[in-house]
Formats: C-alpha cells, sequence, structure tokens
C-alpha cells in the first residue's frame, strides 16, 4: 500500500490551483438547479463534490459527446484530406465515484480493443483519475450488485475520501504517484494511526450504508450462463418486453446519462468552408439508429427499448467474459421521464434476492 | 401508504365491467414512491393501478396511440393533462369516441429532484398531510413544506378545473372556473427575462440551452410535438442532428421548436418536467403565449377546441410584422 | 496524419460500368495507381462522399485481381444516388477491409461448390467465384445459380456469359423471375429453381441475395437434404464504424461489420432473428 495524504478541506481550492497549475483539472461543478456537471476548474469554479451523480458520467472527457474526426476539402472532383482532430492534452479527473472509475474499464474493453480506438486511447492515456469515495449513497445507487465498493473505488488512479474536515489522498498507480509528487507542497502525510482510523471509520459507515440501500439485493442471477450464449435467444423473445417498453418516450435521455453506453455515429457538416466528419453519440432508442435505405431491422419502440437492455445484460457480457456493461450508478432510475429504468428490467425478469 | 383513492379505482372497475371500457390509462409502482410510470390496465391488472402526488406526467399524448387501438381507454387526465387532450383533439389526432376522459382531481404534483435539491437523500417514501411532506429516507425522517417540492408546471398551475371530461372522479372538488393557483402570475418568469437587456437576455439562454445533451427528452413528451417523423430527425430534412455541429445548434433547436409549437402549447410543463438538465424550457413556450396573449388577445390553447387559433386564423386587426421590431429593441 | 481506423484514404472512381437499369460497378484505384489496400472474397469497404454520406460495400471484385477493387453497387437512395451520377476521375473516400471473408482457403477447399445469388446479391460472391476460377484446381465442381427480376437486372451478364460459362467444370444456371422477349432461358423465382436443379448434397454452398430470397432459398436447400453448416451467407445491416464499435450493425451479440459478414447458417440459429 502505498503512502497516504492528506489536506484540510478548507484548503481544497489551493489543491485545485497545484493541480490546475500542471495539468487541466476537471471536477464535479454547479450546473443548473441542484445539478453538477464535470467541468474544467477555474478560481470562480462552484465545486460540489458532495454531489453524487453528475447529469452526464464522467465518460465525457474520454468519450465527449461530439468531436472532429478529420475534415475534408472537395474541390471539383478531388477530396483533400485534413487533420482535424481535436488536441488532446494531460489532464486530471477529479472526484470520480466508483460507479464511474469502474464504467472506464467497460468503456475500454470496447474502445481499446483491436482496432484500438486512437482517439479514445490518446485521452485514455492523458488523463489521471481521482476517485472520491461514497458517503451518502443515494436509494438509486446498486452499484454493489456488480461488484463494485463505493467505499473504496478502483480503476482510479488516486484514490481520495472526503470526511468533515479532510481530505485523504492515496496514489494506487504510477501515474497518481507522479500526480502525488507534483502536490507534495499542499498535501502533507496523513498519520499512521488516526488518519487510518478516520479512513477506516468512513468506509466501514459507508458499508453500513451501502448494505442496507433498497436495491442492494439486486441480482443478476438470471441474465447468466446459457442465456449469454445458446439460449440468448430465451431472453430475446421472453414475453416480459411486451410490457416493459410501453411507456418508453423513444429519447435518448437513458442512454446519454449513461457511463457506459458507448453507441455512435459518424457524421459530415459542411461548415461552408469544408467538411468536417464528426463522431457523436448515439442512442439505441433513436428510430433512425438502424434504418437503411432499403429498410430497417428495428422498426418499433419494443425492439429498440429491448437492444438497449439486451446490449447492456446480455450482449456485452457475452462477448466481454460476463461483465455486464451497468455499473449500478442510478441515473437512469433518476433521469427517465417516466421512469423506465434497467432495474424494473432486471426485476420484471426475476432479479430479487434468492 | 395507500395509492389510490378507493374511489377512483372503483370508478375503473366499474367503466371496465360495464363495458364502457376495455382498459385504463393511469399510472404504475416502481421502486420507490416518485418513479412511478405511465401504463395501461385492463380488469385483471387494476389492482396495480396507482395515482397519487408523485403521479405527474402528462397522459394525454399516450391517447394518440391508445385511442386508434380497438376498444374504448379509460384515461385519467389531471386538470392541466385536459388542455393538452383538447388541443390534440382539434388537431385531429385523437379518436374522440374511443376515450372515456376520467377527470381525476389534483393537489400538486411532487418531484423529488427538488427534494433532494432540499438535501432530502435517500427517498424511500413519503406521507403528505396537507402542506407538509414527510419523507422516509435511508438517513431518516425529513420533513418539508409541499410547495417548496412541487414540479415547475405546478406552481403555475392554470387552475384546478377540467376542460373536458365524461365524468368526474370527485366533482365535489371540481371548480365553477379555472382559478391560477398559487397566487402568483405564470408569466413572472418572462416578464424578468423581458425586463433584461438584449445581452443579458442572451448569457441567460446561452447559460441555459447550453447544457443540452440533445437527447429530445422534451420533444418526445411534448404533446404539441405530435409529428410522425420530426424533422430533425429526418436525414432528407438537412437539419436533422444528433450532436450540435456548433456552439449555438442546440439552442436553434429549441428555438425553433417554440416556434413550431407556438399557439398550439398549453403549458402543461412537461418539457421543464422531463429535462435531465433542468433547463427551463417551459420560459420560452410561456414567451410565445404572453405575446399572443398581448398581440392578438387572451387565448389559452386547449381551453376550447371550438375557438379559432390566433396563430391559424387572419382578422383584419392581426398585428402588422413591424411589431416584431418594435417590441424587440428595448 | 493520424492513422485511426475511422481514417479514410482517398480513392479514384477509374471506371464506371453500366450493369443493369439500377446498378453500376465503379473501380476504385489509389490515386497514385494500384489497389488501396488488399483484401479476402466477402469482405467489405467504407465508401463515402464527404457531406454525402459513408456506407459499407461489398467488395466485387476477386483479391486476385491485382490491379484495381470494384464494386456493383444498386441504387438505394442517399449515397448511393450520388455514386451513380458521378463520372470517372472522381475522388471518394476508402476504409477497410472490414469483417470476415468466406473460408476460401480452409472449410471451400477442395469442395464442390454451389454459388446462388439474387439479384445485386451477386456482388459480394463474385469476388468468391473469381477467386476460386483464378486457383481454380484447388476447388472442384462449381455451379452458379443466378436469378433477378428480368433479364436487364442480371448484373454484368458479359462476364457470365464470357468468362464463367466458358470456365472449365463450371455450370452456371440462369433464371429471371417472369417470361420476358427475348429471354430463352429458365423463368421462376431462385429458390423453386434451386430444388429444380437437385444438386446433390455433397456441395457447400454460398448464398446471397434479398433477405425473403435468403429465407426460401435456405429453406429449399434444407428440404433438398442441406445442413446449415453446409450453407454460407453474407449479411447487410446499418453500419458507422465497420470495427464493431458504434453499435448498431449487431445480430445478438454478433456484430455484422466485424464478426459477419460471412456467417456459416447454423451460426445464425442462435442469435435473434432481428435482421
Amino acid at each position: 500500500m502505498s503512502k497516504m495524504y492528506k489536506i484540510s478541506k478548507e484548503r481544497l481550492d489551493e489543491l485545485y490551483a497545484a493541480v490546475s497549475a500542471v495539468k487541466s483539472l476537471y471536477l464535479p461543478v454547479r450546473s443548473g438547479e441542484n445539478q453538477s456537471e464535470f467541468k474544467k476548474w477555474s478560481d470562480q469554479s462552484d465545486v460540489c463534490l458532495d454531489s453524487l451523480n453528475t447529469v452526464k458520467s464522467a465518460k465525457e472527457l474520454f468519450f465527449p459527446q461530439s468531436e472532429n474526426l478529420i475534415s475534408f476539402k472537395v474541390s471539383g472532383k478531388d477530396i483533400e484530406l485534413v487533420e482535424d482532430r481535436d488536441p488532446s492534452e494531460p489532464f486530471v479527473l477529479f472526484g470520480v465515484r466508483a460507479c464511474d472509475a469502474k464504467s472506464f474499464s467497460i468503456l475500454d474493453s470496447v474502445f481499446l480493443s483491436d482496432p484500438v480506438d486512437t482517439f479514445y486511447k490518446s485521452r485514455r492515456e492523458n488523463g489521471t483519475v481521482v476517485t472520491l469515495a461514497c458517503r451518502a449513497p443515494e436509494e438509486t445507487c446498486f452499484c454493489g450488485t456488480f461488484g463494485i465498493d463505493a467505499s473504496d473505488p478502483a480503476g482510479g488512479d488516486v484514490k481520495t475520501w472526503l470526511t468533515d474536515t479532510e481530505l485523504y489522498w492515496e496514489a494506487v498507480s504510477e501515474k497518481g504517484e507522479e500526480l502525488t509528487k507534483l502536490l507534495t507542497g499542499i498535501l502533507s502525510e496523513a498519520d499512521a494511526d488516526a488518519d487510518t482510523k478516520a479512513v477506516d471509520d468512513l468506509k466501514k459507515n459507508t458499508k453500513e450504508i451501502l448494505a442496507r440501500l433498497p436495491l442492494a439485493d439486486l441480482k443478476l442471477d438470471y441474465f447468466s450462463g446459457d442465456r449469454l450464449n445458446e439460449k440468448l435467444n430465451d431472453v430475446f423473445y421472453a414475453p416480459q418486453w411486451q410490457e416493459l417498453y410501453k411507456s418508453c418516450l423513444g429519447c435518448g435521455t437513458c442512454t446519454f446519462v449513461c457511463p457506459t453506453c458507448q453507441c455512435y455515429d459518424i457524421r459530415d457538416f459542411d461548415t461552408g468552408h469544408g467538411i468536417k466528419r464528426f463522431r457523436c453519440w448515439d442512442s439505441c432508442m433513436y428510430s433512425d439508429f438502424t434504418k437503411m435505405a432499403h429498410g430497417n431491422p428495428r422498426t418499433s419502440q419494443l425492439e429498440r427499448f429491448r437492444q438497449r437492455f439486451m446490449h447492456k445484460l446480455v450482449y456485452y457480457p457475452a462477448n466481454n467474459g460476463g461483465e455486464y456493461s451497468c455499473v449500478g450508478c442510478g441515473r437512469c432510475l433518476a433521469k427517465c421521464p417516466v421512469s423506465m429504468n434497467i432495474v424494473k428490467v432486471i426485476k420484471a425478469f426475476g432479479g430479487e434476492k434468492a | 401508504m395507500q395509492r389510490i383513492n378507493d374511489d377512483v379505482l372503483n370508478k375503473c372497475r366499474d367503466l371496465i365491467e360495464n363495458g364502457t371500457c376495455d382498459r385504463v390509462l393511469a399510472w404504475e409502482e416502481g421502486e420507490f414512491c416518485y418513479d412511478v410510470t405511465p401504463a395501461v390496465f385492463t380488469g385483471d391488472t387494476l389492482g396495480k393501478m396507482i395515482y397519487d402526488d408523485f403521479c405527474a406526467a402528462n397522459q394525454s399524448k399516450y391517447l394518440i396511440d391508445e385511442s386508434h387501438k380497438e376498444g374504448r381507454i379509460a384515461a385519467l387526465l389531471k386538470p392541466c393533462d385536459t388542455y393538452s387532450f383538447n388541443q390534440l383533439l382539434k388537431e385531429n389526432r385523437i379518436k374522440r369516441e374511443n376515450v372515456y376522459v376520467l377527470g381525476v382531481p389534483c393537489d400538486g404534483k411532487i418531484d423529488a429532484e427538488k427534494a433532494r435539491g432540499l438535501g432530502i437523500k435517500g427517498i424511500l417514501g413519503a406521507e403528505i398531510d396537507g402542506d407538509t411532506v414527510a419523507f422516509e429516507t435511508i438517513y431518516g425522517k425529513k420533513t418539508c413544506s409541499k410547495k417548496d417540492v412541487l414540479h415547475e408546471k405546478c406552481l403555475s398551475c392554470k387552475g384546478k378545473k377540467h376542460m373536458i371530461f365524461d365524468e368526474l372522479t370527485d366533482p365535489e372538488k371540481e371548480p365553477e372556473t379555472a382559478v391560477p393557483e398559487n397566487g402568483t402570475s405564470r408569466f413572472d418568469g418572462v416578464s424578468k427575462l423581458e425586463n433584461m437587456t438584449a445581452e443579458e437576455r442572451f448569457r441567460f439562454w446561452r447559460g441555459e440551452l447550453s447544457r443540452c445533451i440533445r437527447c429530445n427528452a422534451c420533444r418526445n413528451v411534448c404533446p404539441a410535438c405530435s409529428c410522425r417523423q420530426c424533422v430533425f430527425d429526418n436525414p432528407a430534412s438537412g437539419v436533422s442532428s444528433k450532436a450540435n455541429t456548433n456552439d449555438f445548434e442546440e439552442n436553434l433547436y429549441h428555438i425553433i421548436r417554440a416556434f413550431h409549437v407556438a399557439g398550439r402549447c398549453t403549458d402543461c410543463g412537461e418539457c421543464t418536467r422531463v429535462c435531465p438538465e433542468n433547463i427551463p424550457l417551459h420560459l420560452l413556450n410561456r414567451k410565445f403565449i404572453k405575446d399572443i396573449n398581448e398581440l392578438y388577445g387572451e387565448y389559452q390553447a386547449g381551453y376550447d377546441t371550438a375557438l379559432d387559433a390566433p396563430l391559424t386564423s387572419y382578422t383584419k386587426q392581426d398585428a402588422e410584422p413591424g411589431i416584431v421590431h418594435e417590441r424587440g429593441v428595448r | 496524419m493520424n492513422n485511426d481506423v475511422l481514417i479514410p484514404q482517398i480513392g479514384i472512381v477509374t471506371d464506371i460500368r453500366t450493369d443493369t437499369p439500377d446498378v453500376k460497378t465503379f473501380r476504385v484505384n489509389a490515386p497514385k495507381g494500384g489497389k488501396c489496400f488488399e483484401h479476402m472474397p466477402g469482405q467489405c469497404a467504407m465508401l463515402s462522399m464527404p457531406g454525402v454520406g459513408e456506407a459499407m460495400f461489398s467488395i466485387t471484385s476477386s483479391p486476385t485481381n491485382r490491379e484495381f477493387m470494384e464494386f456493383s453497387i444498386k441504387r438505394c437512395g442517399g449515397f448511393t444516388e450520388w455514386l451513380h451520377q458521378i463520372e470517372v476521375g472522381q475522388a471518394v473516400t476508402i476504409r477497410g477491409p472490414y469483417g470476415h471473408a468466406f473460408p476460401v482457403d480452409t472449410a471451400l477447399k477442395g469442395r464442390d461448390l454451389l454459388f446462388i445469388a439474387g439479384g445485386i446479391g451477386l456482388a459480394p460472391l463474385r469476388s468468391v467465384i473469381d477467386y476460386c476460377l483464378a486457383r481454380r484446381s484447388d476447388y472442384g465442381k462449381i455451379d452458379i445459380v443466378y436469378g433477378s427480376r428480368s433479364a436487364d437486372d442480371l448484373v454484368d451478364i458479359d462476364e457470365i456469359r464470357n468468362v464463367w460459362m466458358n470456365a472449365e467444370n463450371v455450370d452456371v444456371h440462369l433464371t429471371i423471375d417472369r417470361p420476358q422477349e427475348g429471354w430463352e432461358g429458365h423463368v421462376g423465382f431462385v429458390p423453386a429453381y434451386v430444388k429444380e436443379l437437385n444438386f446433390d448434397t455433397d456441395k457447400t454452398a454460398l448464398l446471397c441475395g434479398p433477405p425473403i430470397m435468403i429465407k426460401f432459398t435456405l429453406a429449399s436447400l434444407q428440404e433438398m437434404g442441406y445442413d446449415k453448416t453446409q450453407v454460407y451467407t453474407t449479411m447487410e445491416l446499418r453500419m458507422k464504424c465497420g470495427v464493431g464499435k458504434c453499435g448498431r450493425c449487431n445480430i445478438g451479440s454478433k456484430y455484422v461489420c466485424k464478426d459477419g459478414p460471412v456467417f456459416r447458417c447454423d451460426q445464425l440459429d442462435e442469435l435473434p432473428n432481428e435482421y
């Protein structure tokens, strides 16, 4: 275990400034009424570390909602390729909760598998992730279902815990050690006994809350074994879908707030001075998602709704060693305009405690 | 907590048993008290039906599809929903004979997100007693005033009178006229924007609209947005887009949508209710409503299907286009 | 220039052949001549015109052709509409190759082959047929059943008549849907014609055409005693990335662009019928 450091809560602005002096710092900032988003820090930023879920997840820092791939100059019959990649610079992503931190590995399986998506990869390499343990989970949280420990987040470069008075800091990777080194004047070494106890108490308290969350017993047993492979059609053709999709508005809210949704579209935009080819988030809930010039394999909202959940609970695990494409962050529970969500789907397939 | 009034449930059961209807559009319970989902119930499933202070969704848009199915559906419509229902009737989008409008009373609907904003976290259940809401949470019991957690659309309620119904579940509660609730004008927010300088107003909207993530929830929930294929989804339109190709595009999306629903928007407030980014979209629509009132005389879309809509009927007294310029400079 | 898989290269259309009223075959070369990249029969490429559209097409020419690539493309809206009005010399963008090829060097080697195509469905099979003809001794008897709506809709009939029909140990069976003046060949739908021809079952079949034709032809083959493991087909769904990441061309847990487009028919049984 690496050395633990700390900084008092009142001095967090100094920490932000020190990080910012070396690299761009992104962290949860007040945005709209009662909301937060990951934004670049400035000394004007209204940082809110107490917010559990930002509206959009932290995936946006690695897989932005829209990004330029390339530009083209077209003249007569000729086309010229013009390099137009959005530059990626070293940055620190601070205040990432355990669920979002886990989502990065789920996105990695898609974007870093052969052939590597170099746009994503360069951001991943440039990013140093500082996680923040949860203290006050919401009723919508169910990260435990996916084996995620919100009191001790994995998947980042530095782990932090925020008590009433201190932020505790522990590097857990080489990148994390490097960042810690840059902050030696700001962070002070934690006390082996008292501070370790403070962190342990926080973890213990969080764990106790996690255990009694209303969704703590949510189980995914149905979506396992043969149903991920040869019996996949049993899930696909299950009668539950006929009811579940019915109130779905076909909007993209669930998709766009989801930390693991990664489907994208590639489009061209005529700027008047050339063509920009950009990549943007797409939603399988949208009616044109699979539409081709000569037909559409998914013409109804039932099919589109089913696709989203089959992808998360069956197709993705089938291709990724049984790992689900959900981290239990609860954003879709909080944000769906008609309160349809993955928990209701899991429960419709018997996802309660055995 | 009882989640439906016995009278309402019995009424629905009667309607099915006596053959008036074969199904009911109401709400289904969720995991917690607030995450209710619009759902259609039959005689067998009526037991799962609920209607309480968390059932905020405007059900009228579902009736476009439901009224074109076989049989007749009973729809639990709140007073505000009936404006949308009327407007959809006027636009020939709902088959009236296939819907039995059951007017249900409304005491204002609770927004769990507002409760979270007050620091009430981990909401499991709620008991409502007059103006007090007692939330049961993971972190113990928390109480607050109901008006502090009402949806925006309820804070600017047009009144508790149903504009159309086949039957009311509580006729005694039905007021004679639609009187706005809460004493404040629903146009206060618009007036505030009008009193800003053009630059301030621009900054305000840029701040709000730049948060848009183009999820289309506002459009998909909107009863006035009932086009079979929206121009923004049509690849042949040249304006279809899933992303903002420049930093003003999402602004235009909302402005164009507001123009398109102008004169037809009943101010049901669903756009603001569903926006994941909490953008006060209703302010755009309400500005149009206020302007229409000022330029063409008081008009409320969905009030009466027989009334001529000011933007689709011509009179010699209509405002001249020059008014735009005059009103624009302040 | 960055080298991400999503970034295309430039290709020049060096020849355009009108095959049928709605099918043209486009020859594509690298700007300096030669091919833009190598491929195997059944693989696809993303062609695009910036600002117009990008779409996936199967590569019609055989990899044994060392000089150029060809794409037979039916006009059906959007980008294909644009392609059908361009002239020789037009630049396009191209990236690929994508997907799995037909197993020409493994499962198909040494086998008697039965190619069955409907309409523009000949395009992906042409690559395989020409590959097999170029390495004739690697394969057994070759039968080609090809049908279309009318005689005018048979794609690249010249090559069929002049090359395939004269090739060693190759039988070509043409059919059109309805009788037509001047047509002396077979009339009738492909699935029925396949049954009529009563092939022995010791062959490997390669099947491509409209979904409905594939469905009924597969049924015909099964009635004749073919097992689904003997039949290969190639799929088409909407694609954006071509590398199994954008998430739209999946059939169940398989991505057509990456795990397909060539599937052995028994592999499709385990997948939802969503195509």
